[in-house]
């Protein structure tokens, strides 16, 4: 026991732990720049500005002497995927304490230098100074080796109270750039002699190509190489466009076969399909009754990521080598799939990260990384530049499992929850490269010499995968929580924002509000009685109180409101949300009011982008979104059949941040998700007196709900 | 076939066939990258450029139909010194997530604003209907479409 204490003391914080040397995350130039090297990326979220200023902080240098250098499997540290609202606990926590340690060391050389003690230094912007006099900056201090170490445990990091940097809301390192113009994307990249490629995908995920005569295709003009491979099917072209239309032939004179017909797409299928159960959560007397007993069921369908800009990578073979740019969010990972099924070993493989659009999850951006390649290598020496069409990004990108849940409570006669039960089934919700025991790429599946898929599987508790947020912070005597995992899908899952946790918060937060109803309580005292977490109770009464929230308010038939919570992943931020919707001939979400706890707000402005930005894309896909197949494949295709919210729908939208800067810094991109789809679909209650448990909350199933 | 177009003010030459998306042609051809392909059907307006004083989705537009036609693109909204108020504004508003949508936004606002100098909330919304934004940065692009109409109303 002593013994494991001392060996978790011993641990280093974040990726440090497993990327220990100092030089994998920072190079103090002779320039006066500091080169900050990341193993984790920007996807939209932020996060490279949160992690300079979290090096600057350490430092005490100025921010604009940071160099950010992209990640790549050249020189980063192995950060595993960006991911799970994890960057700021493993990359910022580790560039902390890097930063303090290289302070400490060039504090020694100081020292030396100047012939004082430790404590008679400063540090102002890089400039030591003794109090006695004489300065010498960094630059001038540090030798090329002297990052050559691994990082020790005992280094402190400064006090939050000594912060100066972190907590201020510096302005976002890459906007300048993305709003004139500026090659910002993988999907901007040029290399000399670029050659463009194109993809042409089978019917569906079942279908496999019969046979083609690319003869036709290989004449058409710019057309380089047309690749076929197995079932995988493609063309490289001097020129965008020629690439374009020469898949757009190979797509019509191709013949599949079209295999198993899939399933019916309602939700409500998973639970005809085998599946693993696993009880993740039981306490007390499960079969305890009360007085009153309560169930309901909800469902999610499948949805998609939905990135504005289809997935795109570049590939270059050189002399056997493979170069690659991507917008993975995995560059490790994904070497590792992409060496196996290109027969490379690791070694000959550079993949540097580019960035693309926001993702929201595993999209397609690996997939079209292998797709590049394998087109690249018909084409030695030339870079191929591909990007998926939007037909693609739909109809191929993994995506978000639908999900069921099945709801039981007790009531005693006080209106207490005095048992609680709470089923899931769902697939996958992590299928990403670097799986085990197989490829997690599209295209690998459909070669002539086929790898298959790794087993589908979920994060492991307490985070999760599909059971993500399913055990609730709400405490009852008796509870029991069940997951049920289909692994075989149809279509491909995985992960996007929150996971099951999207779907779980929104069963548990739908279920409390009926059963408050019940009990003859107010929804907002209702949760507060059944929780005992402070800081979760702290983010309810204050957006009861940004809301203006009545004890018991109703709606008016047209008009209502209703609240949600989380505590994300049951570990990380607290967010408590309110909507307003007013439902005419559709749901529109008026307004939502926002109330988070992230610990420690690295960037505060940050922070509340990430949360305005998960809280309207939550309420998209509560109000909109769905992805439809028939037998064959994916019918769902392009914007007009998977409407996201637009500018005329967009609710407006007020956040209050609860700062702590004394408790660590989590995420907070994710954390939204259940809660926004709870409280609409407690507004739409509070407003109509009907019940909507099916997401997306379309105007069909509201004329269904009010005639039922 | 040799196309001229008027791009942010000059004559440039394209070779490109005539139904080349006017797209391809600025970023392949003209290495104007700021418009960006989103779905090249004109449903997300990540590729808006202005034609004529008009915002035009530029991925399902052929370049032979542009020909004569004066083309403005992200990268002549302002320069690096001097940005447009538009651009100073979303940097002001830190109205960008992943900010693949912004350029087709702030051409749309461009078109908007040199239409109707004083739009008010609606109007605002209504003019960009045609750009779609996923990360949910909705508040904050609108917001900074307004304070970059006052700042050029000079108030």
């Amino acid at each position: 026991m002593a013994q494991a204490k001392e060996a978790a003391a011993r641990k280093l914080p974040g990726s440090l732990e497993t990327n220990r040397r100092l030089d994998r995350w920072l190079k103090i130039n002779s320039d006066g720049t500091v080169t900050v090297t990341p193993g984790k990326v920007e996807i939209g979220q932020g996060i490279l500005t949160a992690l300079v200023q979290m090096v600057a902080e350490e430092l005490d240098i100025d921010v604009a002497r940071i160099r950010l250098a992209p990640a790549t499997t050249a020189y980063s540290p192995d950060e595993g995927i960006t991911s799970g609202s994890r960057s700021i606990q493993e990359s910022g926590l580790a560039l902390r304490h890097a930063a303090a340690e290289a302070r400490g060391l060039l504090l020694e050389l100081a020292a030396r230098k100047l012939g004082v003690t430790l404590e008679q230094l400063t540090v102002t912007d890089g400039i030591v100074s003794a109090r006695s006099g004489g300065s010498v900056p960094y630059w001038e201090l540090a030798t090329p080796d002297l990052l050559a170490r691994e990082s020790t445990v005992d280094v402190s990091a400064k006090m939050p109270a000594e912060h100066v940097v972190v907590g201020t809301s510096l302005s976002r390192v890459d906007i300048p750039g993305k709003v004139t113009g500026k090659p910002s994307y993988v999907q901007d990249m040029k290399l000399p002699g670029t050659l463009h490629g194109r993809v042409s995908r089978p019917p569906g995920p079942r279908a496999r190509l019969k046979s083609i005569d690319t003869r036709d295709v290989e004449q058409m003009p710019g057309v380089v190489a047309v690749v076929r491979d197995g079932s995988f099917l493609g063309v490289v072209a001097e020129r965008e466009e020629q690439a374009i239309r020469a898949e757009r032939r190979l797509a019509r004179i191709a013949e599949w076969t079209q295999g198993e017909a899939l399933p019916n797409n309602d939700p409500r299928n998973l639970l005809q399909l085998k599946a693993e159960t696993e009880v993740i959560s039981e306490k007390g007397d499960v079969s305890a009754q009360g007085a009153r007993q309560f169930n309901a069921e909800y469902t999610k369908p499948y949805i998609a990521h939905a990135s504005l800009a289809p997935s795109c990578a570049v590939a270059q073979w050189v002399e056997g080598k493979l170069r690659i740019w991507t917008h993975s969010q995995g560059i490790y990972p994904l070497r590792g799939d992409m060496a196996q099924v290109l027969g490379l070993p690791e070694s000959d493989i550079v993949i540097t990260h580019a960035e693309g659009a926001g993702c929201y999850g595993h999209n397609a951006a690996d997939d079209v990384t292998l797709d590049a390649a394998l087109l690249a290598r018909a084409v030695l020496g030339k870079p191929v530049r591909l990007q998926w069409m939007r037909e693609d990004e739909f109809g191929w990108e993994p995506f978000s499992s639908p999900m069921v849940m099945r709801m039981n409570a007790a009531l005693d006669d006080r209106g207490n929850i005095v048992n609680w039960g709470h089923e899931l089934w769902s697939h996958a919700h992590s299928t990403r490269p670097g799986g085990k025991g197989g490829v997690n790429l599209l295209a690998a599946w459909h070669l002539e010499k086929p790898f298959s898929a790794a087993k589908p599987g979920n994060p492991p508790l307490p985070g999760g995968g599909s059971h993500r947020n399913a055990i609730p912070l709400y405490e009852f005597p008796n509870q029991k929580v069940t997951n049920h995992l289909i692994r075989e899908s149809p279509l491909r899952t995985s992960a996007l924002r929150a996971l099951g946790g999207f779907a779980n918060a929104f069963a548990i937060e739908c279920f409390m509000d009926e059963l408050a109803e019940a009990a003859g309580a107010d929804p907002v005292e209702f949760r507060l009685r059944h929780l005992k977490d402070a800081r979760a109770k702290a983010v309810i009464e204050k957006v009861g109180k940004m809301a203006n929230w009545k004890s018991n308010e109703k709606g008016d038939g047209e008009r209502g409101r209703g609240i949600g919570f989380a505590r994300y992943k049951n570990l990380a931020a607290y967010i408590a949300v309110i909507a307003e919707v007013r439902v005419e001939e559709e749901v529109r979400v008026t307004r939502l009011w926002g109330a988070v706890d992230v610990g420690q707000a690295i960037n505060p402005d940050g922070v509340r982008n990430q949360i305005e930005g998960g809280m309207i894309q939550s309420a998209s896909m509560a109000l909109k979104e769905r992805i439809d197949f028939d037998s064959v494949g994916v019918t769902t295709r392009t914007w007009n059949e998977y409407p996201i919210m637009t500018f005329v729908e967009a609710p407006e939208i007020e956040v209050a941040l609860i700062n702590r800067p004394e408790a660590p810094p989590v995420g907070a991109g994710e954390g939204t998700q259940g809660p926004v789809a709870a409280a609409i679909g407690n507004a739409i209650y509070n407003a109509l007196g009907a019940r909507l448990r099916d997401m997306p909350f379309t105007r069909d199933r509201i004329v269904a709900a009010l005639s039922a | 076939m040799a196309l001229t177009l008027q791009v942010n003010g000059k004559s440039r030459s394209v070779q490109a066939d005539a139904e080349t998306p006017l797209l391809y042609a600025l970023r392949n051809d003209l290495g104007l990258v700021g418009s960006r392909f989103g779905c090249g059907t004109g449903l997300c307006g990540a590729c808006m450029v202005i034609i004529d004083g008009k915002p035009v989705q530029s991925c399902d537009v052929p370049v032979s139909a542009v020909v004569g036609k004066q083309i403005t693109t992200v990268e002549a909204l302002g320069s690096d010194d001097a940005l447009h108020p538009l651009q100073q504004a979303f940097i002001d508003e830190q109205a960008a997530q992943c900010g693949y949508c912004a350029s087709g936004i702030l051409m749309a606002a461009k078109a908007l604003l040199d239409a109707n100098p004083d739009p008010d909330d609606a109007a605002i919304r209504i003019a960009l209907e045609g750009n779609l934004c996923r990360c949910g940065t909705h508040g904050r692009i609108l917001r900074a479409i307004k304070n970059a109409a006052k700042t050029m109303r000079g108030i």
